[in-house]
């Protein structure tokens, strides 16, 4: 039903699929995501709509490999089609004129802040990008965002490629800096980056705005099994956010609620993985 | 001993010494390791035996109790004719989910409490019956419904595939109009296919209802979140609907605002039925959507969905499942044969007790629940003894897993997408008698009107607005508007 009219790897495990929605690809804005489900025995997962075409009726959703469903998924065809995908969900992204917003996307994070700069810049901010990885090989998206930027940073931990340290690092040299006035930040990553991006930005009091990836079913805001604590409250991510107050964050307890499956995730991965190696070697 | 069902007619003498039958049931414990259906059916001989206990009033009681009205001495006749599809079809003119009501409808408390054999012993089985009639018309594969209205060139949209869209729906259709229902799952059913287990209701029967509704010439658009999808706006103004019947349930799950809610291991009903009900949780890895498997799992609350996930946690491998409710087990809403499947099946009920703190161990699992125990007081707005906690009584109940099952209120998606429709301070849709809500054009049934009900009030609402709707569209407004 979901057709595939573009599949392509744009990264390492990194896939950009582009698919026939044309409902969500007209209603979406950006900061929604989609809940898929590839096929009958797939899990329904959240991803965020990095583009939409809405006179070509098409979504575009840029996928990281990282267990069975993305693997899996990672081996549709062109033509094909996902069994079942329902959005856009959550709250749109919002977007104020700060001046100078900065936008930080750490790891997969990247496909995350992409349509969240491109809004903030068409509501006439200055943007100034911070993409981070652990190595220059799992860079994403430079292309796509430094497109939108008014400045691009990427910082690497081994300092393969640009700065070498932290996003942390690079947004406390913009704050440091006299010549910048960092109105907002937008980020989103490893719930630990977006923890310590808001306890530093916590100190200057600048507007924090992170986009939180929980574990969901529904996305509709009928099971709290994406439920996380904003300022002591109880909110469902999938209704009343993705985005919220980073300052307000418990980041903790985020982080651990997302372990909840590992070991049948493990499993999962470890039967498909056997499972398709096999049919490799029989071929 | 049984007479052949031929329809000869029995005196009232004869119908009335004939005792209640029993339904056959999966052994208590044997079923509590599997997901088939509790309940086996009637067979054939002892349905016309059962069907000729009743006495055919001709002021039939059962009937005022039916929130759909169904002609039940009618249908039960038929079963006494062994005229099975004509039964079918008369259970089909008031009720077209009959293959569920005949399942999951509280009898008890509606038709059979009103029918005039239980002043002297049992009612008439009349769920049973209607179970026995739909169950009899699905394996018989019998051509599915039509209709021969003509069309009225009118097009609504139901939004939500429950109970009440689908009966609204398929009543809309059989007037002649052009009907879609709107579901956000990605399968439709509503709380009959995410909420209601497969060893109460399968999820076959559900689907079959589904088709039949296909064949009357609904359609039905799931992965379509009516609020984001598309809003109500829309659908009128843009997608040419003339009227609109929202009837998207009350799905919000309600959380009890304790300590510890957050530790893994606690889960809303709703999520853990909808991952094992909907997702296929309980054949992992055949199914990629995983669910815990507790050891010791408690279950907070005493209503249906409660029976439902402490039923469903043995079906898990659970050591022990216990009910902890708040008040005493006269009081529990939930339907008599629940409880008392629930007590076959080996489940432990903790009375007149409410959990005051959840516990974690340092990697943040659950490892167990502060409870506190109840008396009861003064009657509360809801009629029953209010419980209050005994100071001093608390104690630990040890558990590795959490069902939160208190209730569900009022998802407010919809009700916050769409300008102009008022809602009551609970975030229920206001409707008048003829389920008309403050916008033209929009009516709105079942538990977004509600609150958390049950599916043959919801049918029941579906009907209604069904007639309201004809009506509107018949003389409220003008042809070509």
């Amino acid at each position: 039903m979901y057709q595939l009219v573009d599949k392509a790897t744009i990264g390492p495990n990194l896939t950009q699929y582009v698919i026939k929605a044309p409902r969500i690809a007209k209603a979406r804005k950006p900061g929604q995501f989609v809940i898929v489900r590839a096929k009958e025995h797939s899990e329904r997962i959240p991803l965020t709509v990095a583009f939409t075409d809405p006179e070509a009726g098409t979504i575009t959703l840029i996928v990281q490999t990282v267990g069975k469903t993305t693997l899996e998924m990672s081996q549709f065809k062109k033509g094909e089609s996902f069994l079942d995908i329902v959005g856009p969900m959550g709250m749109p992204s919002h977007v104020d004129k700060f001046g100078t917003a900065v936008v930080i996307g750490g790891g997969l994070g990247t496909a995350v802040v992409l349509p969240q700069a491109i809004a903030l810049k068409e509501a006439g901010n200055k943007i100034i990008s911070i993409i981070g990885a652990r190595t220059k090989d799992l860079l994403i998206l430079q292309d796509q965002l430094g497109a939108v930027s008014d400045e691009f940073i990427i910082t690497t931990d081994d300092g393969s490629f640009g700065m070498k340290g932290l996003v942390t690092d690079a947004l406390q040299q913009l704050i440091d800096n006299p010549d910048v006035n960092v109105g907002a930040v937008y980020c989103a990553g490893p719930v630990i980056m977006m923890k310590f991006v808001s306890l530093l930005t916590k100190k200057y009091n600048i507007p924090t705005v992170v986009s939180l990836n929980p574990i969901m079913v529904d996305g509709t805001g009928m099971c709290g099994g994406c439920r996380v604590t904003i300022g002591g409250e109880t909110k469902f991510a999938c209704v009343d956010g993705p985005e919220f107050d980073g300052h307000a964050v418990d980041y903790d307890e985020l982080m651990d609620r997302l372990t909840t499956y590992k070991k049948y995730e493990q499993q999962s991965l470890g039967k498909f993985e056997k499972e398709h190696q096999c049919k490799l070697h029989q071929a | 001993m049984a007479e052949q069902g031929n329809g000869e007619k029995l005196t009232a003498k004869e119908r009335l010494a004939i005792e209640r039958v029993s339904m056959p049931e999966q052994d208590g414990i044997e079923r509590s390791k599997n997901f088939n259906e509790v309940n086996l059916g009637l067979q054939e001989e002892i349905a016309i035996r059962e069907a000729q206990r009743c006495l055919q009033c001709k002021k039939a009681k059962c009937m005022e109790g039916c929130p759909v009205g169904i002609d039940i001495p009618g249908f039960i006749q038929k079963i006494t004719e062994k005229d099975y599809l004509s039964a079918a079809a008369i259970i089909r003119q008031d009720n077209n989910l009959p293959a569920v009501t005949g399942r999951v409808c509280p009898q008890e408390t509606q038709c059979e409490i009103k029918c005039v054999r239980g002043k002297s012993g049992a009612p008439v089985a009349i769920g049973w019956l209607e179970r026995f009639v739909a169950d009899y018309e699905i394996n018989q594969r019998a051509a599915r419904p039509k209709t021969q209205a003509p069309k009225t060139g009118k097009k609504v949209a139901c939004v939500g595939s429950g109970p009440a869209g689908v009966t609204c729906a398929g009543e809309l259709a059989k007037m002649g109009n052009e009907v879609t229902v709107f579901e956000a799952f990605h399968k439709p059913g509503g709380v009959l296919v995410y909420g209601i287990p497969e060893f109460r209701m399968p999820n076959r029967v559900v689907e079959n209802e589904m088709e039949n509704l296909k064949s009357l010439g609904v359609t039905i658009e799931t992965n379509v979140l009516v609020g984001r999808t598309v809003t109500i706006q829309q659908l009128m103004e843009e997608d040419g609907f003339d009227c609109v019947f929202i009837a998207n349930g009350a799905g919000l799950p309600i959380f009890m605002r304790i300590p510890g809610e957050n530790f893994k291991g606690v889960f809303s009903a709703n999520e853990y039925l909808t991952r094992i009900n909907l997702m296929g949780a309980y054949q992992f890895p055949k199914y990629d959507t995983p669910i815990i498997h507790g050891k010791k799992v408690c279950i907070i609350g005493g209503g249906n969905v409660a029976m439902d996930s402490v039923r469903t946690s043995k079906r898990l491998g659970a050591q022990e499942s216990i009910i902890v409710y708040r008040r005493a087990r006269e009081q529990m809403p939930a339907r008599a044969e629940e409880v008392h499947h629930a007590e076959q099946e080996g489940i432990r009920f903790e009375m007149l007790t409410s959990p005051v703190e959840i516990l974690g161990d340092e990697q943040g699992w659950v490892k167990g629940m502060k409870c506190i125990r109840m008396e009861l007081g003064e009657p509360d707005p809801s009629g029953r003894r209010r419980p209050i906690p005994i100071e001093g009584s608390e104690f630990l109940i040890e558990c590795d897993l959490v069902v939160v099952s208190v209730g569900t209120s009022s998802n407010p998606l919809v009700t916050a997408t769409t300008p102009g429709l008022n809602v009551n301070k609970w975030g229920y849709i206001e409707v008048d008698d003829n389920l008309k809500t403050s916008i033209p054009g929009v009516f709105a049934g079942g538990d977004i009107v509600r609150g958390a009900a049950t599916v043959i009030l919801a049918m029941g609402d579906g009907k209604k607005a069904a007639q309201s709707i004809n009506n509107y569209l018949t003389t409220e407004i003008q042809t070509g508007a």
